[in-house]
């Protein structure tokens, strides 16, 4: 927190509107310009934002996250399969259960601190997916995941005709580019959110705890309560992320309450910078691009890439790359993961901060105009 | 009668596993103080020099299919076979006791080289680096034997002789269908040799007091002249020593594929942290416990009354032990609690 | 950016209200007719009139079923060569009625997309949802397990765009769970049941306890319920069944039971990695020299590939199961496959292969065959569509569920293999009019031709 910068909060969220709602055109040259991918880099970015909450401001692991995306994407999925396809019931519904879901396992987990706190979060999540993927399956649909069907009884709908009804915003259709923006809105106000609550007493009272939980005590500071809070609004969050998914692919399988989607925020999260506004943003966008652009890509399409090279080298390239895309994405994404680490603590973030920092420097120009991506640096 | 005591049994060999897999990693994880990602890649990799000596010792003459016209099918003949006949088949069906020896120093020199190249420079780094780097270094390890090896398991079995059962029932006077197998009887032995080696280790040798001194307090020690740092690096050895040959032996069991390590790493953790930060003797003890309780809670009858609970079984006793034991079995104050 | 391609959905529903009345009389019209009704009709990623054309392969490239994605990967490049009228021709030669030509689809060149569905439903939609709105692909095909073919069938539904299933053997897949753009050409759990019935009475009689362990997932309990209905119409008695978690790895907690439990057969429904342990383990405990009931003890093993044989080792020699296609297998279809892949890659192709290269070439014929790549049109000419000379004998897709009817073979891990390969000795070809059922039995709804 060094320097006097761009600090009004008005303008920051302009930007950051301006972003994310251009992201189709900006986007679209590194292709990941199309709905689909759109739709998750938002809907991760709150699941990540979210957790950064907790664990950026607070400074505890969860490890079970991806027990409230699974929530909320159920919730969505049974308000769409009772009530009715029209999205806000599914948002709210969804929410609330997480949050509700969050208070719960937040009391208990947060008993414990430290090491003991992530596996306690772990463990439930652990227990929701196995009991969802087996025993639970009247409720979840197991393996196969919850689904809408033609006989569902839609009570505020009235009765289709033909063919499954698709998620609708008062008829607008949530397929599409019409979902993401849906999506890239709540990621505004999330992001809204998680701004004031960085800058509010509140938030500072929690970067407190991290840095000294012992000594809060001490001074007679209960705790219990801001983490409890923390720990629900980040839990909520995760709620509404996975409303979002069923809205836009109405389908909710256990497979998201996996410790892997749980570990997979965490790294997106640290990836990109935890404890900084943008970081995990940053980091689940990357991790999804990576997912989803990365493993598709072929030897034919690399070769269109290196077409340029002369063939003998166009060919030795297009061998070495052939290695670290396609099924060898994750290759990449664990070199990725340790190259960053190594290089960059503090995340993709503190890459950014240092890559300003020696353009700036080059130019000499006054810290004033340091970006705000460096602001919330610890 | 016999169902119960072959569910003992039971409990006892998949404890031992379980505190042999944890006992590893609470080694780095409890003591270090470092949050090892990578420790289920250490255990996958164990389990793959069993493979690679396998492959070396099965090395084999082609003997082409002619009947195959539009590509090469062979029958194979190990060149061992061929040399030493009987001996060297002798051999080859002994290549899992022979890997243990070859996994030894591999896996010791692969602990130091990790410990030297890349975990040193993160023993002050937050644990969420410490997370990031070891993911992302245990994900390298598993893309490069699946670029090698592929993804499907590949049969390493046991050595002919104790591929089989043992009659317990008929060696103890019971009822002739309480048989288990000898594999995982030596699995369990193993599991016990290992374990007190490490302890005797650390409890009765200088080394280890130096290092139990270290775990408490580094600076003091480090102060009295005693270069910790060095000696953290054995332990780390260790450590990727004991991974490993958790998963060599581990093979005749579960045919090892390229993914074994990261099914695991999730139990590893809730082993040693049940058993209580900075604990040997508690993920040992949380190793058993958990080993025992799952293989009851699969049972039908037990089944029947709670559906799904072997499932769930892990988790659940995690949850009610930490929340009535604040660190666990026998965790030490201060151990990762921040 | 392409946001033509992106609002499909309105779209298609705009075509729909253009031509709704039209639709409607043709519906009740027959075939030749409304051909050229719909001919000009738009849907999402018409290739128009463009000169390339483009399939997905969404299949696993990690996981646990990496190696079975990365060989149907291969068949699919092959296939992709076939069409294009490269190569051998493979089944194009053999494949009977055939109206693909050699050069390409509509004489529209065929391309590819790839992705990895990770064997998991999310990333496998993801996947298919990136080929279909950024690739613009007009049909998806692949998979290696049931819960991914179910979710990506759904999506492909709602999308307009037909899916050709890869290897699923849920009996959801076409029954429960069944789709108008969703085709399954493998095999499912009942058929497998169905096979084996005759086999087991002649090896095992009808005097047998029979005790399973079933992978606790959809899948498995339908292939538990379609064996068990066989078992026990043969006379066998279920001992018991039991529900093991996906994954568990270690697997003796369940199979220590079934030592005292007077079963004198052990049925495994895992699949992939699980069976591979559940045997492994099972054959460990002793279990296949054991006597019971004055009988020897015996394992099944209902649905097994080589892939699987080749990862239990000799664990598997002298076990009976069923498979969806061998490599060994005489027909002509068979052999020019086989020939073609082995040529190509050096190596015989897996059952995952064989099906998914034949779902390509069944789609890609089909859209020849309706001069069209409208889907309603493509979906209606596969339904009810006879076939023969792709390995099987003679085949059709039934119109109710999109369920391929073929025969099934009865295999046994090979106790004497002549080389790497020859791992499954088929036992027997049991004729598809032993498997056939009423697509009523399993319910669920295949939904409208025109999203």
């Amino acid at each position: 927190m060094s320097m006097p910068l761009l600090r009004n909060d008005w303008v920051v969220m302009a930007l950051f509107t301006a972003v994310v709602l251009s992201a189709p055109i900006w986007l679209s040259p590194v292709g990941a310009g199309y709905p689909d991918l759109l739709q998750k880099f938002a809907i991760f970015g709150i699941f990540a934002i979210g957790f950064n909450i907790l664990f950026g401001l607070t400074g505890y692991l969860s490890f079970g996250h991806a027990v409230f995306l699974g929530i909320g994407s159920y919730t969505a999925v049974w308000s769409f399969k009772l009530l009715t396809m029209n999205v806000i019931p599914a948002v709210v519904l969804a929410t609330l259960l997480a949050g509700v879901f969050a208070v719960v396992i937040g009391f208990l987990s947060l008993r414990r601190s430290g090491i003991y706190f992530s596996i306690l979060t772990l463990a439930f999540a652990q227990m929701s997916y196995n009991l969802a993927y087996s025993v639970l399956t009247p409720i979840t649909n197991g393996e196969t995941g919850l689904q809408l069907t033609m006989d569902d009884p839609r009570v505020f709908d009235s009765a289709t005709t033909e063919g499954l009804p698709s998620t609708t915003l008062f008829g607008m259709d949530m397929s599409g580019y019409p979902g993401f923006y849906f999506c890239a809105v709540l990621l505004i106000i999330a992001f809204f959110i998680s701004l004031r609550i960085f800058r509010s007493p509140f938030g500072l009272k929690l970067r407190a705890i991290k840095s000294n939980q012992t000594r809060m005590r001490y001074t007679g500071f209960n705790t219990k309560p801001y983490l409890l809070t923390a720990f629900v609004i980040s839990g909520m969050y995760a709620g509404l992320a996975g409303s979002l998914m069923a809205i836009t692919d109405p389908l909710a399988g256990a497979e998201r309450m996996q410790w892997t989607a749980s570990g997979e925020v965490v790294l997106m999260t640290i990836l990109g910078g935890a404890g900084t506004l943008l970081g995990p943003l940053l980091g689940s966008s990357i991790i999804k691009y990576f997912e989803n652009i990365f493993s598709a890509l072929n030897d034919g399409q690399l070769h269109e890439i290196f077409a340029f090279l002369p063939d003998w080298l166009e060919n030795i390239v297009v061998a070495i790359a052939g290695e670290f895309v396609g099924d060898g994405w994750h290759l990449t994404l664990g070199l990725l993961f340790m190259i960053v680490v190594i290089f960059l603590p503090g995340g993709v973030v503190e890459g950014i901060r240092r890559a300003s920092a020696f353009v700036r420097n080059m130019f000499n120009k006054s810290a004033t105009d340091e970006s705000e991506l460096s602001a919330e640096k610890e | 009668m016999d169902a119960i005591l072959l569910q003992i049994l039971n409990g006892l060999d998949k404890g031992g596993a379980y505190a042999l897999i944890a006992l590893g990693l609470t080694l780095v994880f409890g003591t270090l103080g470092v949050v090892n990602f990578a420790h289920g890649a250490l255990f996958m990799l164990g389990a793959f020099c069993a493979v690679t000596v396998q492959k070396i010792l099965t090395l084999s003459l082609k003997v082409k299919d002619e009947s195959i016209t539009f590509f090469d099918a062979y029958k194979e003949q190990p060149y061992l076979e061929l040399w030493f006949g009987d001996f060297g088949t002798k051999i080859i069906d002994w290549s899992v006791p022979i890997s243990i020896v070859i996994a030894i120093p591999i896996m010791l020199l692969i602990g130091l080289a990790m410990e030297r190249g890349l975990i040193r420079h993160f023993y002050k780094r937050p644990h969420a680096d410490q997370i990031l780097v070891t993911f992302g270094l245990a994900i390298v390890m598993q893309e490069i034997i699946k670029s090698f090896f592929g993804a499907n398991p590949i049969p390493t079995p046991a050595p002919e002789i104790v591929a089989g059962s043992a009659p317990i029932g008929v060696l103890l006077g019971l009822g002739e269908s309480v048989v288990y197998p000898w594999w995982r009887l030596i699995y369990l032995l193993f599991s016990g040799v290992v374990i007190f080696a490490v302890f005797a280790f650390l409890q009765f040798t200088t080394f280890g007091m130096v290092v139990r001194a270290g775990m408490h307090d580094r600076e003091t020690v480090g102060l009295l002249g005693i270069n910790v740092e060095r000696r953290f690096t054995i332990v780390f050895g260790i450590a990727a020593v004991v991974a490993g040959l958790a998963g060599v032996m581990y093979v005749p069991i579960l045919p090892p594929d390229y993914h074994m390590g990261m099914d695991f790493l999730v139990l590893s953790f809730v082993v040693v942290v049940v058993g209580g930060m900075g604990s040997l003797g508690g993920a040992v003890a949380a190793g058993f416990l958990l080993g025992i309780l799952q293989s009851f809670a699969s049972m039908n009858e037990i089944k029947d009354i709670i559906p799904g609970i072997d499932q769930i079984i892990i988790y659940l006793v995690a949850v009610v032990i930490i929340l009535v034991r604040p660190r666990g079995l026998m965790g030490r104050k201060g151990v990762m609690e921040d | 950016m392409s946001d033509d391609k992106t609002n499909t959905s309105e779209l298609s529903r705009r075509g729909f209200m253009k031509v709704g009345a039209a639709a409607l009389t043709a519906a009740s019209m027959p075939m030749f007719f409304t051909k050229d009704a719909w001919a000009a009709k738009e849907f999402r990623n018409n290739p128009g009139n463009a000169g390339t054309v483009k399939f997905g392969f969404n299949v696993p490239q990690s996981g646990a079923y990496a190696d079975e994605g990365a060989d149907e990967l291969r068949a699919y490049k092959l296939a992709v060569k076939h069409i294009n009228g490269e190569g051998d021709g493979g089944m194009l030669n053999t494949m009977k009625p055939l109206s693909l030509k050699g050069n390409g689809i509509l004489g529209k060149k065929l391309e590819y997309v790839t992705g990895d569905t990770q064997t998991k439903s999310d990333a496998a939609r993801a996947s298919a949802k990136r080929m279909i709105e950024k690739d613009g692909v007009v049909m998806i095909t692949g998979g290696s397990s049931s819960g991914v073919a179910v979710a990506v069938q759904g999506l492909c539904q709602e999308m307009g765009v037909i899916f050709m299933a890869g290897l699923t053997h849920s009996n959801d897949t076409t029954g429960k769970d069944k789709r108008r753009y969703g085709f399954r050409h493998f095999f499912n759990a009942y058929m497998s049941g169905a096979a084996l019935g005759p086999v087991l009475k002649q090896e095992m009689g009808t005097e047998r306890k029979a005790y399973h362990l079933t992978a606790d997932y959809t899948w498995g309990w339908t292939q538990e319920e379609s064996i068990k209905n066989t078992t026990e119409a043969l006379g066998w008695k279920t001992t018991a069944a039991v529900r093991t978690p996906v994954g568990a790895g270690d697997f003796s907690q369940y199979i220590t039971p079934v030592l005292n439990s007077g079963a004198d057969v052990l049925i495994l429904n895992h699949y992939g990695k699980d069976m591979i342990n559940s045997l492994t383990q099972a054959v460990q405990f002793g279990l296949r020299d054991k006597q019971v009931n004055g009988k020897n003890f015996e394992i099944v093993v209902p649905l097994f590939s080589r892939l699987m044989a080749q990862g239990a080792g000799e664990n598997i020699k002298g076990i009976l199961g069923t498979t969806n296609w061998n490599w060994a297998l005489q027909d002509e279809g068979s052999k020019a496959f086989v020939k073609s892949f082995g040529q190509e890659y050096g190596f015989p192709p897996s059952m995952a292969a064989h099906t998914c290269y034949v779902q390509a070439l069944l789609y890609a014929n089909a859209v020849e065959q309706a001069g069209s790549f409208y889907p309603p049109e493509v979906i209606k000419t596969l339904e009810g569509f006879k076939f023969d000379g792709t390995g099987n004998g003679p085949t059709e897709y039934r119109a109710e569920d999109h369920q391929c009817f073929k025969d099934v073979l009865v295999v046994r891990g090979n106790q004497n293999p002549t080389s790497q390969f020859d791992l499954l000795n088929v036992e027997q070809i049991v004729p598809r009019s032993q498997v056939e059922y009423d697509a009523k039995i399993f319910g669920g709804e295949l939904g409208p031709y025109e999203v």
